[in-house]
């Protein structure tokens, strides 16, 4: 799986408050919540994204609360993969489950601007910069995340599931 | 093999008779729920997943605690997403409001987690119910629906780190104080993906309420679960209450662990957060004098009967500052009652506190208690984000309720010390 799109760079420990604030925490449709994410954090930022773009972040990306409606918000703004030396585990869990996949890796964040070109190869966990010429390795998500992906995310991993013990 | 706790448990809800870090498991599930904001969402993906019940609905809860009384019309139809959900399938577990509290306090009080669970919640501060001796984690909602789907759910076997905590605390230093203590030492993403383990004689010294306040921050060092072992506390308290069989697990002494921290607690002042982050710890001193606009004392990490007892010391004869709010929410009906009996209501309202019933509200600036541009609030919750509690410009540093009580009547952050020489018994 491989993905292309520009980057938009954000620092370390952003957390769900500031991904998406409580406060809009009242419907869960990924079109109303991307109107706005990131607001407490930067509100031109939503703005800049457009459909196929990679979020770049620094360390513990997605601390803080369990509201899934923090990456189904990213996801609904149009980033298709946030690549970030860490992530908070919730969130880690919580953007594989709804078919948004990241990636972790050490050298992305220092090395990337604000509107380079990537190029995420999810599989080998491979990111080359595209503008700058440069390959970052990161870490290959791994195979039982990746099967998440395929089946279109937790949904359909559960179906999978329910269709086996039926069998 | 040496097993830590968390691995015992774990193994034994993976059929395994052993597990290892870093190995992906799946765990049956013995508990579950979520709240009014996250239930919504996992209703929805449940009903993509093609089954017409949950796995068993004597394992299943719903509780309204975060938008409730509904703040508004958005908020009240969220709800009516979940009445409607449980009236459907007949759900026998579900909390609304008069009935309802802040679920981890809730759901522990009612007796729906006990030592040797695996519980799982969609809500981050589920790690609050570690202090029972159980496996108890927050997840999202689509991971909610899969295990209200299945059952189970897929976990990553986390690495666990030992904390040790020495000596007796001094007046006015709670659990809430440990846990900052701890966070500021290894920050936000110290424990990120492991268990936190407690333990040491500091423990003997501690109640239920103050361990509650320990094992629910451990999200906020990024950790997957805090846990401690059942001793005598954890089952005194817990066997009136338990709604299933209790299974007490004890860490091995060869079991292996990625780090383990000793901490002095017998020199600890109280501590707080200072905005804004969690890990950003400093002692109250330190901070002495900074102006306060609010005051909350509330929340799943300190809405407890303690904390109320513990603000009542500080409140008793005095007045909330003239500049000063203060709002005093009790976590769940029980402890507005105790609180009642005890007349501790009675101080808050004389004191020119704000007392209501419970709710989530100002921890996630939802609601009730919402901050201005430039606000500075001291609260007992756990999280004091840009944002958090109102304004993106508004301030939060977390405490303990002594401390939050201490500046409502000072109207500056203070040590209790300062407001209240003299101790005086409630």
């Amino acid at each position: 799986m491989a993905i292309r799109g520009k980057a938009h760079t954000v620092g370390h420990h952003i957390d769900t408050d500031v991904i998406i604030p409580a406060r809009y925490l009242v419907t869960t449709d990924p079109a109303e919540l991307a109107k706005y994410v990131f607001e407490d954090l930067d509100p031109s930022l939503r703005q800049r994204i457009a459909p196929g773009d990679v979020l770049v972040a620094g360390e513990n990306f997605g601390q803080g609360s369990s509201r899934e409606h923090a990456p189904i918000a990213i996801k609904g703004v149009g980033i298709s993969c946030i690549v970030a030396v860490s992530f908070a585990r919730i969130f880690y869990r919580n953007a594989f489950n709804i078919g948004l996949p990241v990636v972790e890796c050490q050298d992305v964040q220092a090395r990337v601007s604000e509107g380079d070109e990537l190029d995420v190869d999810l599989a080998t966990g491979v990111i080359r910069n595209v503008t700058r010429g440069e390959t970052y390795k990161g870490t290959p998500v791994p195979e039982f995340m990746l099967r998440l992906l395929t089946a279109g995310g937790i949904v359909g991993y559960v179906r999978a599931e329910l269709a086996r013990e039926r069998q | 093999m040496a097993m830590t706790m968390t691995e015992k448990i774990l193994a034994a809800h993976a059929g395994r008779p052993e597990v290892h870090p870093g190995e992906l498991i799946d765990c049956t599930v013995d508990f579950l729920f979520a709240n009014d904001i996250t239930a919504p969402l996992a209703i929805k993906e449940f009903e993509k997943m093609g089954v017409a019940q949950v796995f068993d609905p004597d394992r299943v809860a719903f509780v309204f605690d975060h938008y409730v009384p509904n703040k508004d019309i958005a908020s009240a139809q969220q709800c009516k997403i979940t009445r409607d959900f449980v009236d459907g399938h007949n759900l026998p577990h579900f909390f609304d409001v008069g009935r309802s509290g802040i679920a981890h306090v809730l759901l522990a009080e009612l007796g729906y987690v006990v030592p040797g669970d695996v519980f799982v919640g969609a809500d981050s501060h589920t790690c609050n119910h570690g202090a029972l001796g159980a496996f108890s984690t927050g997840v999202g909602s689509s991971d909610l629906a899969a295990a209200m789907a299945l059952g189970r759910l897929w976990l990553r076997v986390p690495e666990s780190m030992k904390f040790v905590f020495h000596g007796r605390p001094r007046p006015w230093v709670t659990g809430k104080d440990l846990i900052l203590k701890v966070i500021g030492e290894i920050g936000v993403d110290g424990a990120r993906y492991g268990a936190m383990e407690f333990c040491g004689d500091t423990l003997t010294h501690l109640t239920m309420d103050e361990r509650f306040s320990i094992t629910n921050m451990a999200v906020e060092a990024g950790a997957k679960n805090g846990i401690m072992e059942a001793d005598d506390v954890v089952l005194e308290w817990i066997r009136p209450r338990a709604r299933r069989a209790i299974t007490v697990y004890r860490s091995d002494p060869g079991a292996s662990y990625v780090d383990v921290r000793e901490v002095d607690v017998s020199t600890l002042d109280p501590v707080v957060s200072a905005p804004a982050s969690p890990g950003n710890v400093v002692s109250v001193r330190e901070v002495g004098g900074v102006k306060v606009d609010q005051c909350f004392i509330g929340t799943c990490t300190n809405g407890r009967i303690e904390d109320m007892r513990l603000a009542a010391r500080v409140l008793a004869g005095r007045k909330v500052h003239p500049r000063t709010r203060l709002l005093v929410i009790p976590a769940t009906p029980a402890v507005y009652r105790q609180a009642l009996d005890e007349g501790l209501v009675q101080i808050f309202l004389d004191a020119g506190a704000a007392f209501s019933t419970s709710t989530c509200g100002p921890c996630i600036g939802g609601h009730m208690g919402v901050l201005a541009d430039g606000e500075v609030c001291v609260s007992t919750s756990s999280r004091n984000f840009v944002g958090r509690m109102g304004h993106r410009g508004s301030k939060v540093y977390l405490s303990n309720a002594a401390v939050a009580a201490a500046a409502a009547v000072a109207g500056k952050l203070v040590h209790p010390d300062e407001v209240v020489r003299d101790p005086v018994p409630v």
